[in-house]
C-alpha cells in the first residue's frame, strides 16, 4: 500500500506487461478494443474488494455496481443483452488485482472495468489497462492528475474536496493549519493540495505529519498538535488503523475542528465510533447517504430494498453506481458495445442524472464536474450538510490535459506546477 | 522555557509508557507459548482478536466494562485450548510446522469474523478521559496500561518460579520425558501452558479493546512489535519481555517525541536490528553468556 513500494511493483508489472504483450500479439490482436457480440453476453468487469484491508469500503462499491446491472437488465438490457458481470474478489492485494485485471480483459472480454479502492492500486493496474486501450472507470475518490485516454476517474479529486471544506474552515476558524496524512501518494499529493489552497487564501500550514498506514497509537501525534495548537487540523488519515484516531481525540478532549477528504463518506466512522470522537469533524463530499435530496432517496430506498443488511453506502459507491448508467447510456447513444466508440460518445460531453444531483462529464479530462458540500459531524455525530458548489476538475485544465486532441497515459502532480 | 521543557518530557514520559505497555502486552502471550513451548503462533493476532472482539460484544449486549473483559478472556482461553485439543497439540517441537499451521490458522479466523459480524464492530468509548499538563493532555486508560502490564509480568513470575504448578511446567519443557517419569501429567501442563498463554492474549484484546477500531485485521497490528520483543527478549521469556518492552519502547517513544510517529516505527525497527546483530540471543541470552563467563572466571 506504500506509494513507493506500489511504484516498484508497477515497473515490474509493466515490464511482465511488455513481455507478454509481445508474445500476445497474434493471439488476442484481433480482439483489442473491439466489441465481443458474437462471443456470447456483454460481461462487465466489476473488481472491488470483499476482504483484506479495504473491504469495508470496497463492499458497498460492489453492491452498488450489482444495483445498476440489475437495473439495467430489468429495464430490458443494454441495446436488449443481458449484461453480466465478472466479479470476483481481489481481497485488497493488488498483485491479485493485476491476474484478475489480466483475466477480465483477455479471457473475460469485458466491455468496460471497475476496479480498486486505492490510489496504490490503480496505478497498480494502469499499465496493464494501458497496454490493452481497456475503457476503465476508477470510482474512487483520489488525489487527482490522471489524464489517461481510455480511463475515467469519475470520483471527486482532492482539489475538488479540498477546495470545498479548506476555505470554508480558513474563513471560519482560522488561517493556522495542522495537517495529518496517511504516508503514501494519496496522502502526500492531498498535503500538498492543502498547502496550495492555504497559500490561495491567505493561510498557512503550521506543521504537517505523514503517518505509516499500520499507526494505531497517536498520543505523540496529539501532544505534537496540542504544541502548536492550531486553528483546526486537516486530516487524510486512511483506512482501519488511524481510525484509532478518533477515540483518542475524544478521549483527550482535542476539540480542535477537523476538515477533511477522507472521513465519514468512505468509512461511515460517524456511525462506527461512539460520540463524540468525530465533533466538528468537516468533510468535502460529492455525496454521502445522509444527503436529503430526492434522488438521494431513491438511491438510499433501492439500495437497501436489494441489500437489508449493508451498513452503509458509501461515496464511492454512488459512484459505481452513476458511472455504471452513464456508461450504459452512451452504449445506447452509439448502438454497440465497441468501447473507442463509447469512450467516444463520452468525450462528446454527456450529463447523467446522478443520486449527487445532475452532473456533467468534462470531455477534455475524463473527470466529473462534482456537486461538492461540507458534511459537518456534531457532538452526537448527526450530519448537516452546507455550501453546496459545483466543483470542475480544473487542475488539469491548468496542466494541459486534452484528450479529445492529445491522447495521453499521464499521471500530473501539483508540486510539478505549484511551489509546494 | 523550563516548563515548556518539563511538559516536554512528561509527553515522553507518557509516551514510554503507552508504548511499553503497547510492546508487553502485545508480546507476552505470544513469548509465553513461544518460550515454554517451542510453538511460534502466528495466529497470535487472531487469539488478541478473539479476546477484543467478546469484550465489545458482551459491553453492547450490556455487560459493565470490567465483566465485559473478563469475558473477554475466557472466551479466549476456552478458544485456545479447544484449537489446543484438537490441531496445535499435533505440531510440539515442529517449529516450521507449527508456523504454517498458525499461520493457516491466522487467516482463516479473519476471513470467519468477517463472514459473521462483518467489516466492523462499533467501538467501545476509552474510559477515564485524560491528564492534562500545560496544553498537553494524554489518555489516563492507556498509561493506566502499564501499570496492568507491569502487573501481569510479575504475576506470571510467581506463577512460574514460585508455585508448584509452574515447577512442574518448566520442568515439562525443559525434559518432558524425565519431567513424565518424575509423575507429572505433561498433556496436561501442555494444555494449560497454552490456555495460559491464549488468556493473556485474550487479555490483551479485552484491554485494547476500547482503545483500537474494531475489524477483523486488528490483530496483524499488535504483530511486528510482539514478533521483534520476543526475538529481542530472548530465550528466557519473563525476563525477556520486559527488558524488551522497556529498550524497544524507550527508542519508539523518544524518536516519536522528537520526529513523529514514522520517524519512532523507523526507529523501532533499526534498534530491534542492531540488538539482534550485536546479542544473537537476545538480551536475556547475553546476561545468560556473561554470567556463564563469571561463573568460569570464578
Amino acid at each position: 500500500m506504500n506509494g513507493r513500494l506500489s511504484r516498484r511493483a508497477v515497473l515490474a508489472a509493466g515490464g511482465a506487461g511488455g513481455l507478454s504483450a509481445l508474445a500476445g500479439c497474434t493471439a488476442d490482436g484481433g480482439l483489442l478494443g473491439g466489441s465481443d457480440d458474437d462471443d456470447g453476453p456483454p460481461t462487465i468487469g466489476v473488481l472491488e474488494d470483499r476482504s483484506g484491508t479495504f473491504a469495508l469500503n470496497g463492499e458497498s462499491k460492489w453492491q452498488a455496481s450489482l444495483l445498476a446491472v440489475e437495473e439495467l437488465n430489468e429495464a430490458g438490457g443494454v441495446l436488449g443483452e443481458e449484461i453480466e458481470v465478472f466479479d470476483p474478489d481481489p481481497q485488497s492485494d493488488n498483485e491479485r488485482y493485476r491476474e484478475l485485471t489480466r483475466e477480465a480483459i483477455t479471457d473475460e472480454n469485458v466491455v468496460a472495468l471497475w476496479a480498486g479502492y486505492s490510489s496504490a492500486t490503480r496505478e497498480a493496474i494502469r499499465p496493464i489497462v494501458n497496454e490493452h486501450d481497456q475503457l476503465y472507470f476508477y470510482t474512487t475518490q483520489y488525489e487527482g492528475g490522471v489524464c489517461d485516454s481510455t480511463i475515467f476517474p469519475v470520483g471527486a479529486t482532492a482539489r475538488q474536496q479540498l477546495g470545498a471544506v479548506i476555505p470554508y474552515m480558513i474563513e471560519e476558524y482560522g488561517p493556522r493549519i495542522y495537517t495529518i496524512a496517511a504516508d503514501y501518494n494519496f496522502g502526500q499529493i492531498s498535503g500538498d493540495w492543502v498547502k496550495i489552497f492555504a497559500e490561495e487564501h491567505g493561510a498557512e500550514v503550521v506543521a504537517e505529519e505523514y503517518i505509516p498506514l499500520e499507526e494505531t497509537d497517536f498520543g505523540s501525534t496529539i501532544n505534537n498538535i496540542q504544541g502548536e495548537d492550531p486553528d483546526f487540523i486537516a486530516s487524510m488519515l486512511v483506512g482501519n488503523e488511524h481510525e484509532s484516531f478518533y477515540s483518542q481525540r475524544a478521549d483527550n478532549e482535542l476539540e480542535i475542528p477537523m476538515a477533511s477528504s477522507t472521513t465519514m463518506a468512505q468509512g461511515y466512522e460517524h456511525l462506527r465510533i461512539d460520540p463524540p470522537g468525530l465533533t466538528d469533524v468537516y468533510v468535502g463530499v460529492n455525496y454521502m447517504e445522509e444527503v436529503e435530496t430526492d434522488s438521494s432517496q431513491e438511491f438510499v430506498d433501492a439500495f437497501y430494498e436489494k441489500f437489508p443488511d449493508a451498513p452503509y453506502i458509501n461515496q464511492e459507491a454512488q459512484n459505481n453506481y452513476f458511472s455504471v448508467h452513464m456508461w450504459a447510456e452512451a452504449v445506447e447513444a452509439v448502438g454497440t458495445f465497441d468501447q473507442e466508440e463509447v469512450i467516444a460518445h463520452l468525450e462528446s460531453g454527456v450529463e447523467v442524472d446522478a443520486p449527487e444531483g445532475t452532473i456533467e462529464l468534462d470531455p477534455a479530462t475524463h473527470h466529473m464536474t462534482h456537486h461538492m458540500r461540507v458534511g459537518h459531524a456534531d457532538e452526537s455525530h448527526e450530519l448537516e450538510f452546507f455550501e453546496e458548489q459545483y466543483i470542475e476538475p480544473s487542475f488539469l485544465h491548468e496542466v494541459g490535459c486534452d484528450l479529445t486532441e492529445t491522447p495521453e497515459q499521464t499521471q500530473y502532480e501539483p508540486e510539478d506546477f505549484y511551489d509546494v | 522555557m523550563f516548563e515548556f521543557d518539563l511538559y516536554r518530557v512528561l509527553s515522553f514520559a507518557f509516551q514510554f509508557l503507552d508504548s511499553f505497555a503497547v510492546i508487553v502486552l502485545a508480546t507476552v502471550g505470544l513469548a509465553i507459548i513461544f518460550g515454554m513451548m517451542g510453538v511460534i503462533n502466528l495466529a497470535h493476532g487472531e487469539f488478541i482478536l478473539v479476546g477484543a472482539y467478546a469484550t465489545t460484544l458482551a459491553f453492547h449486549a450490556g455487560a459493565p466494562l470490567v465483566l465485559a473483559m473478563v469475558i473477554g478472556v475466557a472466551i479466549t482461553t476456552v478458544y485456545g485450548v479447544i484449537l489446543e485439543r484438537t490441531i496445535i497439540h499435533r505440531f510440539y517441537g515442529r517449529l516450521l510446522d507449527s508456523m504454517v499451521v498458525t499461520f493457516g490458522i491466522s487467516i482463516v479466523m479473519i476471513q470467519l469474523t468477517r463472514i459473521a459480524f462483518g467489516n466492523s464492530l462499533p467501538q467501545i468509548s476509552t474510559p477515564f478521559s485524560s491528564i492534562g499538563f500545560g496544553p498537553y493532555s494524554y489518555s489516563t486508560y492507556r498509561v493506566a496500561l502499564a501499570g496492568v502490564a507491569l502487573l501481569t509480568l510479575v504475576s506470571l513470575y510467581w506463577l512460574f518460579t514460585r508455585t508448584d504448578f509452574g515447577v512442574r511446567a518448566r520442568a515439562t519443557m525443559q525434559d518432558a520425558d524425565t519431567a513424565r517419569s518424575m509423575g507429572v501429567d505433561t498433556d496436561r501442563m501442555y494444555t494449560s501452558t497454552f490456555a495460559i498463554g491464549s488468556a493473556l492474549a485474550g487479555l490483551t484484546g479485552a484491554l485494547y479493546a476500547p482503545a483500537r477500531s474494531m475489524n477483523p485485521e486488528m490483530g496483524s497490528g499488535f504483530l511486528v512489535e510482539a514478533f521483534v520483543a520476543v526475538v529481542v527478549g530472548g530465550p528466557s521469556v519473563l525476563l525477556g519481555t520486559p527488558l524488551a518492552g522497556g529498550l524497544l519502547g524507550a527508542v519508539n517513544a523518544g524518536f516519536t517525541t522528537l520526529g513523529g510517529t514514522f520517524i519512532g516505527q523507523v526507529a523501532m525497527l533499526v534498534a530491534a536490528i542492531l540488538a539482534i546483530r550485536l546479542m544473537p540471543n537476545g538480551i536475556t541470552g547475553l546476561i545468560e553468556t556473561i554470567r556463564q563467563k563469571r561463573r568460569e572466571r570464578a
